[in-house]
C-alpha cells in the first residue's frame, strides 16, 4: 500500500469526461481525501453543497446508511474552474439516498457529478436528479452508478439527467452504469439533452415577455426538478437563487 | 388599427402567404375562414413575429407603427394578443407567475408603472370570473394538465388581464363544449367590445364554423385560401360559407 498515488486519466472510465488538463494539475495527495459521514439506524441528513469558486477541483464523499436511515444532498457546482463531486454512498436494510444536483456556468470548464449508491441490503431506495445548463465552451457530466448487491431485492434506484445548452460550443454527458445481481429490483435512468423550448419561448413573447425574462423563467423552472426534494422551503428557494445568479454571463 | 398590404411569408422555405391585403378599422370585428392548411394560422404567426416564419414581402402597419420591425414580446406590449390554436404548455412555471409577468414586462414597455403582487391578483381573479375559470388553476404551470377546453378558456382569461388593442383569435373556438362557447363568446364581446369612452379595439376571429360567430357577431368575414384572400362580405357569407361550402363559395 505504499506505492506513488497515481493521477486519474480519461482513460479511466470514472473520469472519461473529465478535463485532461485539469486532471494533470490536481495533487493527488489531496485527491484521495474522502470525507466519511455515517448515519445510525433510522437517523436522517440534509447537506447542501455549493461548489463555486470558494471550493473548485474534486471534493469526495462517502455515505455510509445504516437501516432507515436516509441521506439528502443538494449541491451546485458552478466553480469557473474544473469542478467534480463525487459521492460514494452504502445503503443498509430500507435506507434511502436522495439527491439533487446543478451543474451551471459557461467559459471552458467541466463540472460534473459522479455518483456510486450501492443497495447492499433488500428494499433501500434511491432518487437523483441532475440538472445542467451551460454556454460558452463548457460542459457538465453526470455519472451514475448504481449497483445492486445479490440480496438486495426490492430496490428502487432511480436517476435523471436533463441537460439544456444554451449556446452551440457547450456539451453535456450522462453516463448511467447498472450493476444489478438480485432480480426484484426497478431501476430507472433517463437522459436528454437539448435547448431551450423555443415553443415557450414565443407563447412567453406573444405574451410580451422580452426573451431575457422568458429564458430565465424557463431555466428557473428546469433547475428547480432537481431541487423539489428538498423539504426545508427556506433552503430550496436560496439554492435555488443561488443556481439561477450563476446565469449572469450567459446570454441569458 | 391593422393594415396588412400585400404580405408575403414563408415557412421552412414554401411560400404560405402569397400576397394577403387585410384592413381591420377600430370597432370592428373580423371573421376569417378557410380551409385547413389556408394559412389562417400562419397569418397569426407571422403578425405575431413568430420565429422560422420570413416575411419576404409586403408591409403591416400597427397602430401607425410598421409592425414587423418589432419584436414579437414588443408587439405585445403595442396591444397585439394572439391567442394560440394549440396553446403552449410550460411546466414549472405558473399561470399566475407567467402573467404577471407578461402584464408587467408590457407595462414596462410603455412606460407605466408594474402592479404589486396583490392587485394583480385582483385582477387575475376578476377576469377568471368573466371566463368561468376557477382561480386554482392559474396556480397551476401554464396549460398543464388543462384539458383543451381550458386551455382556450384560460387564453381568454389572459387576453382579458392584458386587455389588448387587437385580438387574433385562432380556433378558440375549437374544443369548446357548448356552455363554454357562450362564456367565452360573451368574454369576448365583454373584454373586446368597445365600452362608453373606452379606447378602440378590434377583433380578428379565426374559425371554422358560425357557432363562434353567433356569439361575437363580425362585422365582415373573409375567406382565406391558397394564401390570400379570396373573398369578403358580410356575416351572411359565414353562413353562405357552412351551407354551401368552400369550393362552391370562394372557387
Ligand atoms: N415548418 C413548415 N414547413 C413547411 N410547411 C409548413 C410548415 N409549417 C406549416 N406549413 C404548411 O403551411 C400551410 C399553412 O398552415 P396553417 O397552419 O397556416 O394552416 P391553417 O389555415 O391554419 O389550417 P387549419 O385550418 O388546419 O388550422 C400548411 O400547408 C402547412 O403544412
Ligand atoms: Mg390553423
Amino acid at each position: 500500500m505504499n506505492q506513488v498515488l497515481a493521477l486519474p486519466t480519461t482513460h479511466d472510465e470514472a473520469w472519461r469526461y473529465a478535463d485532461p488538463a485539469a486532471l494533470a494539475a490536481l495533487d493527488a495527495g489531496e485527491l484521495d481525501q474522502w470525507r466519511d459521514i455515517t448515519l445510525a439506524p433510522g437517523e436522517a441528513t440534509c447537506r447542501v453543497l455549493v461548489l463555486d469558486d470558494a471550493s473548485p477541483g474534486v471534493q469526495r464523499l462517502r455515505l455510509t446508511l445504516a437501516q432507515g436511515a436516509r441521506g439528502a444532498m443538494f449541491a451546485i457546482a458552478s466553480a469557473s474552474a474544473y469542478t467534480r463531486l463525487e459521492v460514494e454512498v452504502r445503503l443498509a436494510r430500507g435506507a434511502h439516498f436522495e439527491f439533487g444536483g446543478v451543474t451551471v456556468g459557461g467559459g471552458e470548464a467541466t463540472r460534473e457529478f459522479v455518483t456510486r449508491v450501492i443497495h447492499a441490503e433488500p428494499e433501500a431506495t434511491s432518487n437523483q436528479v441532475v440538472r445542467s445548463v451551460h454556454w460558452g465552451r463548457a460542459t457538465g457530466n453526470f455519472l451514475g452508478a448504481v449497483h445492486v448487491a445479490r440480496d438486495a431485492q426490492k430496490t428502487d434506484a432511480a436517476q435523471n439527467f436533463r441537460a439544456i445548452l444554451l449556446e452551440k460550443g457547450a456539451s453535456a454527458n450522462a453516463k448511467p452504469e447498472l450493476e444489478i445481481f438480485a432480480d426484484d429490483v426497478k431501476c430507472a435512468h433517463g437522459a436528454a439533452i437539448g435547448a431551450l423550448d423555443d415553443t415557450a419561448g414565443f407563447y412567453m413573447a406573444a405574451r410580451g415577455i422580452p426573451p431575457e425574462v422568458a429564458r430565465r423563467l424557463l431555466v428557473r423552472a428546469f433547475i428547480a426538478d432537481a431541487f423539489v426534494a428538498l423539504e426545508d422551503e427556506a433552503q430550496r428557494d436560496d439554492l435555488l437563487e443561488q443556481a439561477v445568479a450563476r446565469l449572469e454571463g450567459s446570454r441569458l | 388599427m391593422l393594415r396588412i398590404d400585400n404580405l408575403h411569408a414563408t415557412v421552412g422555405g414554401k411560400e404560405i402567404l402569397k400576397g394577403l391585403s387585410l384592413t381591420l378599422n377600430p370597432g370592428e370585428v373580423h371573421a376569417i375562414m378557410g380551409p385547413n392548411g389556408a394559412g389562417k394560422s400562419t397569418l397569426g404567426y407571422v403578425l405575431g413575429g413568430r420565429p422560422g416564419y420570413e416575411v419576404t414581402g409586403g408591409t403591416v402597419t400597427f397602430r401607425g407603427q410598421d409592425l414587423l420591425a418589432l419584436d414579437p414580446h414588443e408587439r405585445a406590449a403595442t396591444g397585439l394578443f394572439l391567442g394560440f390554436q394549440y396553446p403552449v404548455e410550460i411546466p414549472g412555471v405558473s399561470f399566475v407567475q407567467f402573467l404577471r409577468e407578461a402584464l408587467n414586462a408590457q407595462r414596462r414597455t410603455r412606460g407605466e408603472e408594474s402592479l404589486s403582487g396583490g392587485e394583480f391578483l385582483k385582477l387575475a381573479r376578476a377576469k377568471a370570473g368573466l371566463l368561468k375559470l376557477d382561480m386554482e388553476m392559474l396556480k397551476r404551470p401554464v396549460n398543464v394538465g388543462f384539458s383543451g377546453g381550458e386551455k382556450k378558456r384560460a387564453e381568454m382569461v389572459q387576453m382579458g388581464i392584458l386587455d389588448p388593442a387587437l385580438a387574433i383569435l385562432d380556433e378558440t373556438d375549437s374544443g369548446l363544449d357548448i356552455d363554454a362557447l357562450r362564456v367565452v363568446g360573451e368574454g369576448i364581446n365583454a373584454i373586446m367590445r368597445q365600452q362608453d369612452g373606452g379606447p378602440d379595439k378590434a377583433v380578428l376571429l379565426i374559425t371554422h364554423y358560425q357557432r363562434l360567430l353567433d356569439y361575437v357577431k363580425p362585422d365582415f368575414v373573409h375567406v382565406l385560401a391558397g394564401g390570400r384572400i379570396v373573398k369578403s362580405g358580410g356575416p351572411e357569407l359565414a353562413l353562405q360559407l357552412e351551407a354551401e361550402g368552400y369550393e362552391a363559395v370562394a372557387a
